[in-house]
């Protein structure tokens, strides 16, 4: 690969700023590059991360998931629900991630059959899914101390936290389906265009259930992990999180239109947006400054991406 | 003269949306190695029937013969089946993907899901090439190619996969004099190969001299179908707005 190709790659770009950060982070505060806070730092970098994953997926196909976060929380709900009833852990857990799947399903579902625009479905999607889970647990959070989601949580496996693994393998299996295979292929021109797409005998519909049924199937691995690490299934947990996926997307610097992007490049907005967080409170500095610094990062990524496109 | 056999034969085809009538009882037949015009001014019936045939739109009544055969075209990949490629003005290629994958979109070589971006890659440059087209590099992506390039590229599409049928919508509408001429050099050599073509164009000077037979439709309706030079360019317009025949060329079928 040329030094041309390189500086193309988006992948490269968003690594440096990633890089710069921890490096000016670790110079700021001795405390940073400590194994303690890098441990820290990816267990609280995880859910975002595995949410992005999927977030990553619908918008380059040229769509939106706002309900990533209530899905989680149903998914959570589902899960905590049937370990309290006795239920196997791996059972419940299996369940979980079944519910997620649903979820994202119906999503898929009345985008294409009904016609509703993703972002209206999946607002409303928003709504149902944590009402259900509120309805289901009557507002209680249900304790799970099975060993299975306590480890999930709380061991490590060679030295690295358990949901640090979720984050690499769910990165390692989207990035392969969206660039190896023909489902990651038809994504890409969706995204694209649409109707050409369609024109070409891309069977749209059914590749965008599955779609929304991977990003709810995403959303109840986060689920199972969050569960993991709080022990327990408040049916109030994850609130707007889904933004924080959509915008370490962006940052990533996938293009909001769609068509365009890697999915890799959403885990490295997701660190970038915990190492803001994480390096502020490291510094002292108050939560406050930090949604600030966040948002602007979200418009100054967006912008940068406009200059780059606008000079090829 | 013993005429050929049609290849396509579209027999009293009716489509309304609502209550529009868009196309009533319409006729169109293409033979081997032809270019049909096939004209009328906005809202004639002249995309819905292209539409049909193309299987991203289907008749309320009617039906199409392939090769003497009824054919039941329900959607573009029946159609593609039975050999039916289209040519779209707006260029029908995703902007965002490179000329292997607007090649292969919707039929993309693989093994258990898993593209072959190798096999997919050579094929397109065999193909491009038996053609005569020549793109810089088949890995840049086609937004950053010149319409008539991109167009190329569609048309290459199309014979790849054996087109029978050629529908060609405004193929020039948005090209340059140069890659228009581009364009019109390919298609006059699939019609030495054989294919039939469905040529729809508002320029009347570019389809009278290239076409060899027209159907004007008016109001859903067909006018006439007959050779192209039968009518002077300025008959060709005035059938196209009156929606009538011109009367010596009627009796002159008859």
């Amino acid at each position: 690969m040329n030094l041309t190709k390189l500086k193309s790659n988006p992948i490269v770009w968003i690594l440096m700023v990633a890089v710069l950060m921890a490096v000016v982070l670790s110079f700021l505060s001795p405390f940073f590059m400590t194994v303690g806070n890098m441990t820290n730092l990816s267990k609280q970098v995880s859910i975002v991360a595995i949410l992005a994953a999927g977030q990553a997926v619908v918008i380059i196909s040229g769509g939106i998931d706002l309900s990533v976060g209530s899905v989680l929380a149903f998914s959570a709900v589902i899960i905590g629900t049937l370990i309290k009833m006795d239920v196997d852990p791996t059972l419940a857990l299996v369940a979980g991630l079944v519910a997620g799947t649903f979820a994202g399903w119906i999503n898929g579902m009345v985008i294409t059959r009904a016609k509703i625009p993703p972002f209206i479905a999946t607002l409303g999607m928003l709504g149902i899914a944590r009402g259900m889970a509120l309805v289901i647990t009557g507002g209680v959070s249900h304790p799970v101390l099975s060993p299975l989601f306590l480890f999930i949580g709380n061991s490590k496996f060679l030295g690295l936290p358990i949901p640090l693994y979720f984050v690499l393998v769910t990165f390692l299996v989207v990035g392969i389906m969206m660039h190896k295979t023909v489902f990651g292929r038809h994504v890409y021109a969706i995204g694209g265009n649409e109707r050409v797409a369609r024109l070409q005998g891309i069977p749209v519909d059914r590749q965008k259930v599955k779609i929304y049924a991977l990003s709810g199937f995403l959303a109840a691995v986060a689920a199972v992990v969050m569960t993991g690490r709080l022990a327990a299934t408040p049916p109030s947990v994850a609130q707007a999180i889904e933004l924080q996926a959509i915008a370490a997307v962006i940052i990533g610097g996938v293009s909001f239109v769609g068509g365009r992007g890697l999915v890799i490049t959403a885990l490295i907005g997701a660190l970038i947006m915990a190492m803001i967080t994480n390096g502020l409170n490291i510094l002292g500095i108050s939560s406050f400054y930090q949604q600030v610094l966040i948002g602007v990062v979200i418009i100054v990524a967006v912008w940068l991406d406009n200059l780059k496109s606008s000079n090829r | 003269m013993a005429k050929p056999d049609p290849l396509v034969e579209m027999r009293h085809i009716s489509r309304n949306f609502g209550g529009l009538q868009a196309l009533s009882n319409a006729n169109l037949e293409v033979y081997p190695g032809e270019v049909l015009g096939l004209l009328g001014h906005n809202g004639a019936g002249k995309s819905t029937l292209i539409k049909i045939l193309a299987g991203a739109e289907t008749a309320s009544e009617g039906a199409i013969f392939i090769n003497g055969h009824e054919a039941h075209i329900n959607g573009p990949n029946d159609a593609r089946a039975y050999g039916i490629e289209t040519i779209y003005q707006e260029l029908a290629l995703c902007g965002n993907l490179d000329a292997p994958a607007n090649l292969y979109m919707g039929r993309e070589i693989s093994n258990w899901g898993f593209l072959n971006k190798k096999a997919m890659k050579e094929e397109t440059a065999k193909a491009l090439s038996r053609l005569n087209i020549r793109i810089k590099s088949l890995d840049t992506e086609v937004e950053t190619m010149s319409g008539g390039q991109r167009q190329a590229i569609s048309i290459g599409r199309a014979v790849h996969f054996n087109a029978k049928i050629l529908i060609m919508d405004e193929p020039t509408a948005a090209l340059g004099m140069e890659e228009s001429k581009m364009v019109m050099d390919l298609t006059v050599e699939l019609k030495k190969q054989g294919i039939g073509i469905i040529w729809i164009s508002h320029d009347i000077h570019e389809v009278y001299n290239f076409t060899d037979r027209i159907t004007i439709l008016h109001g859903g309706e067909n006018v006439v179908t007959a050779p192209t030079k039968d009518f002077t360019e300025d008959e060709i317009v005035s059938m196209i707005i009156s929606g009538r025949p011109v009367e010596r060329a009627a009796n002159e079928e008859a």
